[in-house]
């Protein structure tokens, strides 16, 4: 799409890089922030993922075992909000901090001090969310989707320490996205068009629109609870005159982009990586990116479908039947596309790809059951069951996460300078592979077949099931230690150095700096043909 | 790095849009209230009615009406419908009773919401004279029977041949008044 012409001059010589930890608490570098968001991320992946072991050896046989049910509760909560607000949604600040400016030729971020704010203020938010399970009467225990009156009239008092974290983490995204947009908005190289952008830098964009939209939203409802809770409000409270179904319209106001929020980011890695190992350009660039608008803007639409079985007026229930009926045509134009580029094209399976190729077969199958529960009437045998927990696993997991990944592998070399163990990532594949499907495949048919969603027990025909569903969690939480590994390789630079190109099909500006990339990129913006 | 001018406008600008979509999220709730006030699709809709308006009779036609009550959590009273169904067409004025009883040994202030299903159907129940316009006031260990009296308006759709009205008693206070509740109080005429 762009070629580059330009003399790379040593960039490493322009001014001393403090050391140690003042280097990444007072770094406002794009690259280090990038790599603080990527690792922060890391580690909560690592500890949602140890509250999802607990819930799947407490469920692996019927009956209460290893933990209370309260417990139990906490556990489902807390694992939601992590994975959602401190896995997922970091990563691909992450991802997003290291990339955008590579990508669109600009020095850095538009907003470098704010950048490094936003990054610091989440430990904090998550070290609020983590130290209310150790206090008298526990963590949030009501869902992660915290519903009116489950976190107003039955919660414990760590409520308010749950409403300051989501706050933080609120005030985080809303930072991060103000920046991506100033940057990409601003600092484009000359010549880097609109329609020129990268898909990667176009899906976030979209993004960071999302979540200046819909953030406030969710910290104007949390607050609500809030003072629903402590200060005697009545927002969600019928004997004062609310509604506590206004809490769920509320919510999933916010709650549908936020999906998008997750998943869009996804398809700009993806749209990145499948042209690299097929060597063919992006089939559709265009119609990608105006994909990506229409989901966006249908995301707004939609939101009621988490909420068929609240006793909505058949116009609303087929309203939002079809709107979200509707979505599956641009989504289905993103995955024609990328089956298109690799039409024909000459295939390589390196690891990237194998992640790639995973996530558009799993992902999909993720959309097809996400239309399968927009059907109204279907969903009132589905809601609530094992049968959602199978589709957002699917669309989060081989997903969103699964394109974290497989970005990861993609620029993993640009950022270290040296090719990672390409062993330990096959092996990563695999094993994540093989048992992430072992672990939510069987939860299509659980649900299915009855089993409700956020309870510690269930029926004893499911036992078989959830033996396999748990063997599945172990396997596919311990597979991540191999890529924990891997990553803690390449960054003590183990392994082949890699040269500027790193990937022989590999086209834009990211890889037209030095491999490791230097600290300081595109002071002198490149040229842009 | 400094910041350039056209960056400030664009930050002044993304600020003003998260200050905007965070009152948004605020401004839904009265939203979410008028919209429910005109479709009647949550069910809470009271509708204020005067006996001077009463309908011709609609005789060509029944409906059912059922009464269910539910105490709300943390209320100790017991709330009963006397008259747990009736049938009647729609224009004709209905008396039905519900009897409170105040067990504790203080004054004590009750106020009953309801809520029809199915929801659009609470835009036709006419209500001239119920206890859930305002707060009731019990005394120590008193039992009180209310009357209530409505009448269906003889443009509830035809496919609505039954229809239940539960009310919820809430405690909302002892000993001292509260301010009535806004829904309580609703009027659609005064829409």
């Amino acid at each position: 799409m762009t070629t580059l012409v330009q003399e790379q001059d040593d960039h490493d010589e322009h001014h001393a890089i403090p050391t140690g930890i003042k280097r990444w608490l007072y770094t406002t570098n794009h690259k280090d922030i990038g790599t603080l968001y990527l690792w922060f991320a890391f580690i909560m992946f690592l500890i949602g993922g140890a509250m999802a072991m607990v819930i799947r050896a407490e469920l692996f046989q019927p009956g209460l075992q290893i933990v209370e049910p309260h417990f139990f509760n906490q556990m489902t909560t807390v694992h939601g909000l992590i994975m959602v607000f401190g896995a997922v949604m970091p990563a691909f600040t992450g991802l997003a901090n290291w990339m955008i400016p590579l990508m669109i030729g600009a020095p850095d971020m538009a907003l470098p001090r704010m950048n490094n704010l936003s990054f610091w203020i989440l430990p904090f938010a998550f070290l609020i969310l983590l130290m209310s399970l150790f206090m008298e009467g526990g963590g949030p225990a009501f869902g992660w989707t915290f519903y009116a009156p489950l976190s107003t009239t039955y919660s414990g008092d760590s409520t308010a320490l749950f409403v300051f974290s989501v706050h933080i983490m609120g005030i985080s995204s809303i930072m991060g996205a103000i920046n991506v947009i100033v940057t990409i908005w601003n600092m484009r190289a000359p010549g880097m068009t609109w329609m020129k952008m990268p898909l990667f830098v176009w899906t976030w964009f979209i993004t960071a629109f999302l979540l200046i939209a819909v953030m406030p939203v969710l910290a104007g409802v949390v607050t609500m609870v809030l003072t629903d809770k402590f200060f005697g409000t009545s927002f969600f409270d019928a004997a004062g005159g609310g509604d506590p179904v206004m809490f769920q319209h509320i919510f999933w106001f916010f709650g549908h982009p936020e999906v998008y929020i997750m998943i869009l980011p996804a398809f700009g890695v993806i749209s990145a990586i499948v042209p690299t190992f097929s060597r063919k350009k992006l089939f559709g660039y265009s119609s990608m990116v105006y994909a990506t608008a229409s989901i966006a803007l249908l995301s707004f639409v939609v939101w009621a479908h988490h909420m068929f079985t609240t006793g909505m007026p058949v116009f609303g229930e087929l309203f939002f039947m079809y709107c979200t009926m509707l979505i599956s045509v641009p989504t289905g134009v993103k995955v024609f596309n990328w089956v298109a580029t690799m039409w024909r094209g000459s295939i390589s399976y390196e690891v990237p790809m194998l992640f790639a190729i995973a996530f558009i077969i799993l992902f999909t199958i993720g959309g097809f059951s996400g239309l399968m529960l927009a059907i109204t009437p279907a969903d009132f045998q589905y809601h609530d069951t094992y049968f959602v927990v199978a589709h957002f696993h699917y669309v989060l997991v081989t997903g969103a996460i699964f394109s974290i990944i497989a970005g990861t592998y993609y620029w993993l070399p640009k950022w270290t300078g040296v090719m990672y163990d390409v062993t330990l990532a096959r092996a990563h594949f695999w094993c994540s592979l093989i048992s992430v499907n072992l672990l939510f495949f069987p939860m299509h048919f659980v649900g299915l077949a009855g089993m409700p969603r956020r309870i510690p027990d269930y029926s004893i025909q499911f036992a078989d099931f959830n033996q396999w569903i748990s063997i599945g969690g172990f396997a596919f939480g311990l597979s991540q230690l191999i890529f924990l590994a891997l990553l803690i390789k390449a960054c003590r630079k183990k392994g082949k150095p890699v040269d500027t190109q790193v990937w022989e099909g590999a086209e834009g500006l990211e890889w037209q700096v030095p491999s490791p990339a230097p600290y300081h990129t595109f002071d002198k913006p490149p040229e842009i043909k | 790095m400094e910041t350039k001018p056209d960056n400030k406008k664009l930050i002044y600008r993304l600020c003003i849009a998260v200050a905007f979509m965070f009152g948004f999220g605020f401004a839904l709730v009265p939203l979410y209230d008028v919209f429910c006030q005109i479709t009647g699709i949550n069910g809470r809709v009271v509708v204020n009615a005067s006996e001077d308006e009463l309908q011709t009779v609609d005789e060509s036609r029944l409906v059912t009406v059922e009464f269910i009550t539910r105490i709300a959590n943390g209320n100790n009273m017991t709330f009963e419908a006397l008259t747990k169904r009736v049938q009647l067409h729609p224009g004709q004025l209905s008396e039905v009773a519900f009897t409170v009883k105040n067990p504790s040994d203080v004054q004590a202030y009750a106020q009953a919401i309801p809520s029809v299903s199915p929801g659009q159907a609470s835009l036709f129940l006419n209500k001239t004279e119920c206890f859930c316009f305002q707060q009731q006031e019990l005394e120590a260990n008193e039992t009180v029977t209310y009357p209530m009296k409505f009448y269906l308006d003889r443009d509830l759709p035809h496919s609505i041949s039954l229809l239940t009205v539960s009310y919820t008693l809430y405690k909302v206070g002892t000993g001292a008044v509260v301010s009535v509740s806004q829904e309580g109080k609703r009027n659609v005429e005064s829409l």
